[in-house]
């Protein structure tokens, strides 16, 4: 057990030692545990013996658990918030693992092995190789229909989804369309109802048929799913009312493309405003490997 | 031009160097020592190590005063501390009759073996500012006597004895542990009382103080306070025998409820429950009429749908570091789920804006 045991230095002091990515091997092999039984049936909620983390509930803690499972000596690790790598808690979330696992980090999509992610997947296509490993605030996709744990177990365990059909209908008959656009609903492998995490429902098409294992983790709501690779991941919708991924009529100002999700980015108070690409490491490597027009040099500062 | 989130990593480190400056505050003042925290922020303490679950006023104390004074936040701290503690193994249960007692007290009996105890407590304190403390401090001294009998029998078992107050079975289940498994629901009553003990004071309360005024009333007088120390004991494999390993004092509450009775059961009293670490009676209070609400069920009693009888509600808002955290979450960015909602709703107003115009010619 020693060998896995590395210093960790916390704010100038020098703290006892804790296990390799922080997290005991007993836990870790709990964990694991977990998202075997999650592997083995796509979509389904298992629930896991959360631990206290040294970070707050809601802030990551069931993705930080699930990649300090995971995390190998070997990996190369990526941490995205809002797509980007450089948003707070997702450099707070990169330097726990630095400094815990002293594990390589990258910037780079395709240079991980396992990527952290809260509310995106990234653009560039996953391959079997790696890992995507979500944070998730709420698991239970029936939770704003039915607010009791015990019923919701229920509906899952005789597949009663008529509810949330009643409420997509609803959304039509008043609004014309099917009103959520993100966290949106989705159905793996013809069986369990799976909320995909607060990711845009423009992410969506990406769940389904993809090569990488991925693994979602919520901390407070203990419960860990999982899609293994190339499970069928459907979006709910009505044959009359299609499932349309949507994004910002726009290309990226800074890299021109039209296929990414944007951020709408106020530049100043007389409505001014720029679209960039949420996805940072996207938008770098194909401003480095292109040159656009739009690409002006005083803008260049903002996804480097 | 437009500045993104890049410096985050700077932006960090300079928010924890102020917040550190900012704990220490004026450095003309001394600096407040642990021992200090421990020893005259007593009940703070307590505080932190009953909802933090870990038994250890130094580093409760070391917590409050790296959290500034922010109990929650020590509360946090204790608990991220204690998740990386190995186990070695479980006490055998404390004996609270055998307590010896600081303070005991009883509403429901002007006289019982044993006495009346008040011990160190605000009761009956005027809560009138104590200028002299801020002047000069003090070191006063109480008078002393010999304390009588070492253990005082518990008031509800005198009530039992005439069959008055339900029995609590002992349903010789290892109780589950909270900290190491996924809560489960319905929840046996150790796992309800489990999570009561750690919960938040103030929500705890709250549930407690709805039920007394008609929200679920189940009318309460406390049977039995008591605070004071007992001695943990563990049974040692390599001995065969169990050693006391430590003493910790708890405060314990037992109420004693009306009940006339239900199709299942004859009338007679029933309880409600409260046991915490440390002299936190406002907690055991809260906790034990939090408890005697839940029991509705098992006592074949109306469900009012009152919140206190929900155990699903109680057990899942209960815990103060689940609720911080999420709450606070939403300080962080969560500008891509905006973006969508935007773009969602820009484009329900131009389909309104077009039906509208269609409608006008």
């Amino acid at each position: 057990m020693s060998e896995g045991w590395n210093k960790m230095s916390d704010q100038g002091q020098e703290m006892d030692a804790y296990n390799f990515a922080y997290l005991d091997e007993q836990t870790k092999r709990m964990i694991r545990r977990a998202i075997l039984k999650a592997l083995a049936v796509p979509g389904y909620q298992v629930p896991f013996a959360s631990r206290e983390m040294p970070m707050p509930y809601g802030w990551g803690t069931g993705g930080v658990q699930v990649s300090a499972a995971t995390l190998t000596p070997e990996d190369t690790f990526k941490v995205i918030d809002q797509g980007a790598d450089d948003t707070t808690n997702a450099v707070s979330i990169r330097r726990f693992f630095e400094r815990t696992a002293g594990v390589a980090t990258t910037d780079e999509t395709a240079q991980a092995s396992v990527i952290q992610t809260r509310h995106r997947i990234p653009e560039t296509p996953l391959t079997e190789d790696q890992i995507l490993v979500y944070q998730v605030p709420i698991p239970e996709p029936l939770r704003f229909l039915e607010p009791s744990e015990v019923e919701t177990r229920k509906m899952h365990s005789l597949e009663e989804y008529g509810l949330m059909h009643v409420k997509l209908y609803e959304d039509i008959s008043r609004h014309g369309e099917i009103a959520t656009s993100y966290a949106y609903p989705v159905k793996v492998e013809g069986r369990y109802v799976m909320d995909p995490s607060p990711i845009p429902k423009f992410d969506n098409p990406k769940l389904s048929d993809c090569p990488a294992i991925q693994l979602f983790g919520a901390g407070r709501e203990q419960r860990i799913y999982a899609l293994p690779p190339y499970t069928r991941v459907v979006s709910l919708d009505f044959e009359d009312h299609p499932f349309i991924p949507s994004k910002a009529d726009h290309a990226c100002d800074l890299c021109a493309s039209r296929d990414s999700y944007l951020d709408e980015v106020i530049t100043d108070d007389a409505g001014g405003r720029m679209f960039v690409c949420s996805d940072t490491d996207y938008c770098r490597t194909r401003r480095a490997s292109a040159t656009p027009g739009l690409n002006s040099p005083d803008m260049t500062e903002a996804c480097s | 031009m437009y500045v993104a989130v890049k410096g985050g990593e700077a932006a960090i480190d300079n928010a924890h160097a102020w917040l550190a400056e900012e704990r220490r505050g004026d450095v003309a003042v001394a600096d407040l020592s642990v021992d200090q925290i421990r020893e005259q922020l007593g009940l703070a303490v307590n505080r932190v190590m009953s909802e933090g679950s870990l038994y250890d006023a130094g580093l409760a104390a070391l917590a409050i005063k790296q959290a500034r004074g922010d109990m929650i936040e020590a509360i946090f701290l204790i608990r991220a501390y204690r998740t990386t503690l190995p186990r070695f193994g479980a006490s055998r249960p404390v004996d609270t009759g055998e307590m010896l007692c600081d303070r005991r007290i009883s509403a429901t009996f002007k006289d019982v073996p044993g006495g009346q105890l008040l011990g160190p407590t605000f009761d009956y304190t005027h809560r009138l500012l104590n200028f002299r403390l801020a002047a000069d401090g003090e070191a006063p001294e109480a008078p002393q006597a010999d304390c009588g009998a070492d253990s005082v029998p518990h008031v509800t078992g005198f009530l039992n004895r005439e069959g008055l107050i339900q029995t609590e079975e002992d349903d010789a289940q290892d109780p589950p542990d909270l900290t190491r498994e996924p809560m489960e629901l319905p929840a046996s009553r150790a796992l309800r009382l489990q999570a009561l003990t750690r919960a938040d004071e103030g929500f705890v309360l709250g549930l407690a103080y709805s039920t007394q005024r008609g929200y679920a009333r189940n009318h309460a007088f406390v049977g039995e306070l008591r605070i004071g120390a007992v001695t943990v004991e563990m049974d040692i494999p390599e001995l065969g025998f169990a050693i006391e390993i430590g003493e910790i004092t708890l405060t314990e509450c037992e109420t004693v409820n009306q009940f006339t009775g239900s199709r299942t059961e004859p009338a007679q009293f029933t309880r409600g429950y409260g046991l915490v670490f440390g002299q936190t009676e406002r907690k055991a209070i809260s906790m034990a009429l939090v408890d005697r609400a839940l029991r509705w069920k098992e006592l074949g009693e109306e469900d009012q749908g009152a919140p206190a009888q929900d155990e699903e509600f109680v057990l899942m808002h209960a815990d103060n570091i689940q609720a911080t955290g999420f709450l606070e979450h939403i300080k962080l960015p969560h500008y891509v789920d905006f973006q969508s909602e935007l773009e969602l709703v820009r484009r329900l107003r131009a389909e309104t804006g077009a039906a509208l115009s269609e409608a006008a010619k």
